[in-house]
């Protein structure tokens, strides 16, 4: 039965929600603007094939920029989740491939049956781009997509994708263009972090990247998991812990071999990092992945818990749920 | 591709679209068949009076799209496939069973001419607006045809659909629904009550007309007129039909939605549909 909570203590300060669609950048870090609107706009002006949708997201998902620059290839379907996923595949029925933005909540949860009916089982060349993935909302479980990357990675057909930054998300909208077939994309809008360019990182659809070597713990990630780990380094490393990180954007379909190769050298704790609930993610399929595989290193996760999650402020949130650079690293360090 | 204006010879259609449904029912034993029955007429003036198509290239361009939304109609659908060339006759025997490309429920990669998979219901509009939006940025001027049932206009997305159609004023949909009044649970105005409906389309921005959906001068007036209307609207015909048509003792079978027909009936409805033929 569910009780309301207890009234908190007057008079303490505190952080307050931030806005629905806050800039996960820290303040003072290197942002790039609205990377996956103008990575898209880019991408339109040599493929005319290529459409916009949304359903009354347009602004909150960077598909804006595209829809100013191209106004009759945007279609803006209101708030309707169902019809926009359904429309998405008659369009791509028709050769078109449209961009299709929602809310990760919205597109996983509310229209699962039209993306797996009309997009996945009919294979249509949608690309499903998503904002709010995981925790990066303080509003609470109605706009946290904790379980995004589950659904959709039970979705036979389905790529997914769940990239880092703005350097990654220039790169990975022409990349998931050349690929024929359904993807789902989690997406980082508004000032978006920079964070791969200074590791000479290039986006391979499918393959995963290893970002920093080390000898005691690999540390797999993904989305934003592989920022807070990198940033988590230099805190591991004061405690003498030298840590590698190996960064999976495509959670679907898996680079086992990439994985299997780090994971099985041994002597290093392998701790996979992601901003999604402990079901059903990157963890699990990394941990089935090592089962099947006959590769048993040491596994711990690094995940968001199997309940509701709070509302409040992000930075917050992160901290209490594991997930700040703070936490990464004293996790890592407890279990060493 | 045909296209007959001629009521008798339309009616042969019709008769040849029951004839193939209940031949595929008699190998699955039961099914949907008091629905294919009911739609056939339509069938038969969409197939042979109003749709463009290559029996040959059912995937040529230029086509009109048909979707089937109610996926538990394919076997109307099959049998009107095989009447129009476009799926071979040999094939109706495999219905349902292992390795046809004529399940039970109808799926696009199966069977030539299916446009989509239909079978959770409330899927077909909104991929018609999603074609009826392609084919208008390609200046194709091929239509799409959505076959839906009184029962989907339980489901929320119907009316998302509906209600965005009306919004980009898609003239190139033509929606048909079959209002038979009988759903899973009962009654379909009983299980959940969708009138006035005409009035209701109307307000959501589509022109409309009801007919006897069994009345084949009707239906071929009501395609004329969807087709030739010269409004910026979506159509909708709201055809009620009578659940099993042309056999009379399916037309009474009570609780028809699935019905099971014993081994010895199937000849029995075959000549029942053969008596009621109008020559």
């Amino acid at each position: 039965m569910k009780t309301v909570r207890s009234a908190p203590q007057p008079g303490k300060a505190r952080l307050t929600t931030s806005a629905m669609i806050a800039s996960i950048a820290a303040e003072g870090q290197k942002t790039k603007p609205a990377p996956f609107g103008r990575a898209l706009v880019e991408l339109a002006r040599s493929r005319s094939d290529v459409v916009g949708m949304t359903a009354d997201l347009g602004k909150y998902t960077d598909l804006h920029i595209f829809a100013k620059e191209f106004p009759d290839r945007y279609y803006q379907m209101g708030m309707a989740e169902q019809l926009l996923f359904g429309a998405a595949s008659g369009l791509a029925a028709e050769g078109f491939m449209p961009f299709a933005t929602t809310y990760a909540v919205f597109a996983s949860r509310r229209a699962y049956d039209f993306i797996h009916q009309t997009i996945a089982e009919e294979d249509r060349n949608v690309k499903i781009v998503c904002a709010l993935p995981g925790l990066t909302s303080g509003y609470g479980p109605s706009h946290q997509a904790a379980e995004d990357l589950a659904l959709f990675r039970a979705m036979p057909n389905m790529t997914v994708i769940d990239p880092c930054d703005a350097h990654e998300i220039e790169q990975l909208v022409p990349a998931i263009a050349a690929h024929q077939g359904p993807v789902y994309m989690r997406l980082l809008r508004g000032q978006v972090p920079v964070v791969l360019d200074e590791y000479d990182y290039k986006f391979e659809l499918g393959k995963a990247k290893l970002i920093r070597d080390g000898k005691d713990v690999l540390i797999i990630s993904s989305g934003i998991m592989t920022m807070r780990a990198l940033e988590a380094l230099q805190a591991l490393k004061d405690d003498r812990v030298d840590a590698a990180v190996l960064h999976v954007p495509t959670i679907k379909p898996l680079d086992a071999e990439t994985i299997l190769r780090e994971a099985g050298k041994s002597g290093r704790l392998v701790v996979v990092a992601e901003n999604h609930t402990t079901i059903g993610g990157l963890g699990e399929a990394v941990a089935a992945l090592l089962m099947r595989s006959g590769v048993h290193p040491p596994f711990r996760q690094i995940a968001l818990p199997d309940e509701f999650l709070d509302a409040g402020a992000l930075p917050t949130l992160h901290d209490r749920y594991g997930i700040s650079t703070a936490e990464v690293a004293r996790q890592i360090k407890q279990w060493l | 591709m045909e296209t007959l204006t001629n009521t008798p010879k339309l009616a042969d259609r019709a008769y040849n679209i029951r004839r193939n449904a209940l031949r595929m029912g008699e190998v699955q034993g039961q099914g949907y068949i008091a629905q294919a029955l009911d739609i056939s007429d339509v069938l038969a003036v969409a197939y042979f009076h109003a749709m463009r198509y290559r029996p040959e290239d059912p995937s040529w361009e230029e086509r009109d799209r048909f979707l089937l939304s109610n996926g538990h109609y394919a076997i109307a659908l099959y049998a009107a496939l095989i009447e129009a060339g476009i799926v071979p006759e040999h094939e109706l025997e495999t219905y349902g069973s292992d390795e046809s490309r004529l399940p039970m429920s109808g799926m696009a990669a199966y069977t030539p001419g299916m446009e989509m998979s239909g079978g959770s219901l409330g899927l077909g509009l909104s991929i018609a607006v999603g074609m009826g939006l392609g084919l208008k940025r390609k200046k194709s001027d091929a239509r799409v045809y959505t076959l839906f049932s009184d029962g989907e206009l339980d489901e929320g997305s119907v009316w998302e659909a509906i209600q965005s159609a009306g919004h980009y004023k898609l003239d190139n949909l033509i929606g048909i629904v079959d209002v038979n009044n009988q759903q899973a649970d009962g009654p379909s105005t009983q299980v959940m009550a969708f009138e006035p409906l005409v009035e209701k389309l109307q307000a959501f921005g589509w022109f409309v007309q009801r007919i006897d959906g069994n009345d084949l001068d009707a239906v071929i007036a009501a395609f004329d007129a969807a087709k030739s209307h010269p409004a910026p609207k979506p159509r909708m015909i709201v055809a009620d039909t009578l659940m099993g048509k042309g056999v009379p003792f399916l037309e009474q079978r009570e609780k028809n939605h699935f019905i099971r027909v014993e081994q010895h009936e199937w000849q029995l409805a075959l000549a029942a549909l053969e008596a009621g033929r109008q020559v």
